[in-house]
C-alpha cells in the first residue's frame, strides 16, 4: 500500500492531504495503520501486526482493514492504482 | 541592509465582507526588509476601513469613481502626485483597471510606475472571452455564453444543462436551477454591474485558487495555490490553506508563459468529481487573500513593487504547504473629525 508521500499525520491523528488541502481526524488505530503503511509494510504484514497487538482474528482484521483502505482511497490519501 | 525608501499608492483599501485586496497588499509591502515604504491609500468611499487604519496607511486620498472616466482620474492623480511623489501605484480593483492601463504612459511621465497587464491581456481574459481563451491556450474551461437581454435565458437549455452560473461582468454570481432563477439573477446582477451577463455551465466540485505574478516576459515570478476552506454567502474565501498541487502550478506556468502575463493575477478553478480542473475566471489583479502567499514565503506585493520599478526579480521556487489564513472582522473606533476630513476635503 502506498500512502501519498507528503501526507502529514500528527501524533494526535490529525492528517492533512497537502494536495487537496483536506484535513481529517483519524482515530489511534487508523493513525497506527497509516504509520505502518508509511513505514513500507504490506497489507498482509499490517494485518499480522495488528492481530498480534490487539488479539483479534485475522478475518475480522482483514475486513476492517479493507474498509479503512477504501476510505483512504476515497479521500485520495493513498494512490488509487496501488493493488497492494 | 539599507532599506530603499519608496512611496506606494494602493487602491482597494476596503477590507469589508467582499474585501478589496489593498490592505493585505500593504501588509506585504510593510513586511519587506528591503523597502521602507510610505503608503498612500486611494479610496472611493468615505467609509473604506483602510482610510482609518493609520498603522498601515500613512495618508489617504479619495479617487473619482471609475465611471467618471480616465480624464477625471488623471486630474486627481496629478494633484496627489504633486503632494506625495508616488513611485508606484498598485490598482487592486477590477472596475478601475481599464482606466489605469490606459493612463500608464501619462503616469509614467509623472514618475509613477505600475506593473499591469497590457490592454490586450486584460481584454482577452475577460469572463465573456473565456471560451475562446480556453481553446487558444488549451486550458479546460466550462462552457460559457455571453448574453445581453433577459429573454435570452429561455433558450439556454439548448446549450446548457441546469444548474448554470449567472455571472456579472466584474463581480457577483448566482447559481440558477431554472430559467426563472436565471432571469432573476440576470436582472439583479446587470442592474448592479451592467451588461453583458455571462452564463457558465455549473461545475460541481471543490474550489481552488492560485495567486501569481508574471513578469511580462513569460516567467512566473510567484505562484501559490490555495483551497478555500470556508466560503461566505458572497462566495468569498474566509479561510483557506496552501496546498501542494503540481497540476495547478503547471497550469499557472502555462498560462503565464502563453500570455506573457504582466502583473498580479488570480486563477479561479473548480475540481470536478473526476479530479479534472476547470478554469472559471482569471482576475487581472492580486486577490484579497494574497497575504497567505506572503505567509507562505512568497511576498508577491513586494515583488510586484520591484517589478514596477524595473528591478530584476528572481522567481520564487518554494512556499510553505499547509499554511492557513483565517479572516476576521474588527471594529475600529473612529473620531467623527476624521470622517469629516475625508468627506469634506477628500483626504485624510
Amino acid at each position: 500500500m502506498k500512502i501519498n508521500k507528503n501526507l502529514a499525520i500528527s501524533e494526535n491523528g490529525f492528517c492533512l492531504n497537502p494536495v487537496t488541502g483536506e484535513s481529517f481526524s483519524i482515530n489511534p488505530i487508523g493513525a497506527e495503520i497509516i504509520q505502518l503503511f508509511k513505514a513500507g509494510m504490506t497489507s498482509e504484514k499490517v494485518v499480522k501486526e495488528l492481530c498480534t497487538s490487539y488479539n483479534i482474528d485475522e478475518a475480522t482484521m482483514e475486513r476492517d482493514l479493507y474498509d479503512f483502505v477504501n476510505v483512504l482511497k476515497h479521500h485520495q490519501l493513498i494512490q488509487a492504482d496501488e493493488k497492494n | 541592509m539599507k532599506r530603499t525608501k519608496i512611496t506606494v499608492g494602493v487602491t482597494g483599501i476596503n477590507p469589508i465582507d467582499s474585501p478589496g485586496p489593498g490592505i493585505p497588499v500593504i501588509r506585504g509591502i510593510r513586511d519587506s526588509v528591503e523597502m521602507e515604504s510610505r503608503i498612500i491609500g486611494l479610496s472611493y468611499e468615505s467609509l473604506d476601513p483602510g482610510i482609518y487604519m493609520h498603522e498601515l496607511v500613512d495618508k489617504t486620498y479619495q479617487l473619482p469613481y471609475p465611471s467618471a472616466g480616465a480624464d477625471r482620474l488623471l486630474d486627481r492623480l496629478e494633484y496627489i502626485q504633486s503632494k506625495e511623489h508616488l513611485d508606484v501605484i498598485i490598482p487592486n480593483l477590477d472596475a478601475e483597471l481599464y482606466s489605469f492601463i490606459k493612463l500608464e504612459p501619462q503616469l509614467k511621465q509623472m514618475g509613477i510606475h505600475m506593473c499591469l497587464p497590457t490592454l490586450f491581456q486584460f481584454e482577452e481574459r475577460h469572463k465573456f472571452h473565456l471560451d475562446e481563451f480556453g481553446k487558444k491556450y488549451d486550458i479546460p474551461v466550462p462552457k460559457s455564453k455571453t448574453i445581453y437581454a433577459p429573454e435570452e435565458v429561455y433558450g439556454l437549455e439548448k446549450d446548457f444543462m441546469y444548474p448554470v452560473v449567472i455571472k456579472g461582468k466584474f463581480y457577483d454570481a448566482g447559481i440558477a436551477h431554472n430559467p426563472e432563477q436565471a432571469r432573476t439573477y440576470f436582472n439583479k446582477i446587470s442592474a448592479k454591474w451592467g451588461l453583458p451577463i455571462i452564463v457558465q455551465q455549473f461545475v460541481m466540485g471543490n474550489e481552488y485558487n492560485v495567486v501569481g505574478l508574471g513578469d511580462g516576459k513569460g516567467n512566473t515570478i510567484a505562484a501559490v495555490p490555495m483551497r478555500k476552506q470556508f466560503i461566505t454567502d458572497k462566495g468569498k474565501a474566509w479561510a483557506g490553506i496552501s496546498i501542494d498541487e503540481k497540476i495547478l502550478l503547471d497550469m499557472t506556468r502555462k498560462f503565464v508563459k502563453a500570455t506573457k502575463w504582466k502583473g498580479g493575477f488570480e486563477l479561479e478553478l473548480m475540481k470536478d468529481a473526476n479530479g479534472k480542473y476547470f478554469l472559471l475566471e482569471i482576475n487581472p489583479r492580486i486577490p484579497a487573500w494574497v497575504y497567505l502567499a506572503v505567509g507562505c514565503g512568497q511576498n508577491i506585493p513586494e515583488a510586484l513593487v520591484k517589478l514596477a520599478m524595473g528591478k530584476k526579480v528572481e522567481p520564487y521556487t518554494d512556499y510553505a504547504i499547509g499554511k492557513m489564513f483565517v479572516r476576521y472582522s474588527y471594529d475600529m473606533i473612529v473620531d467623527i473629525s476624521e470622517f469629516e476630513k475625508i468627506t469634506t476635503l477628500g483626504e485624510l
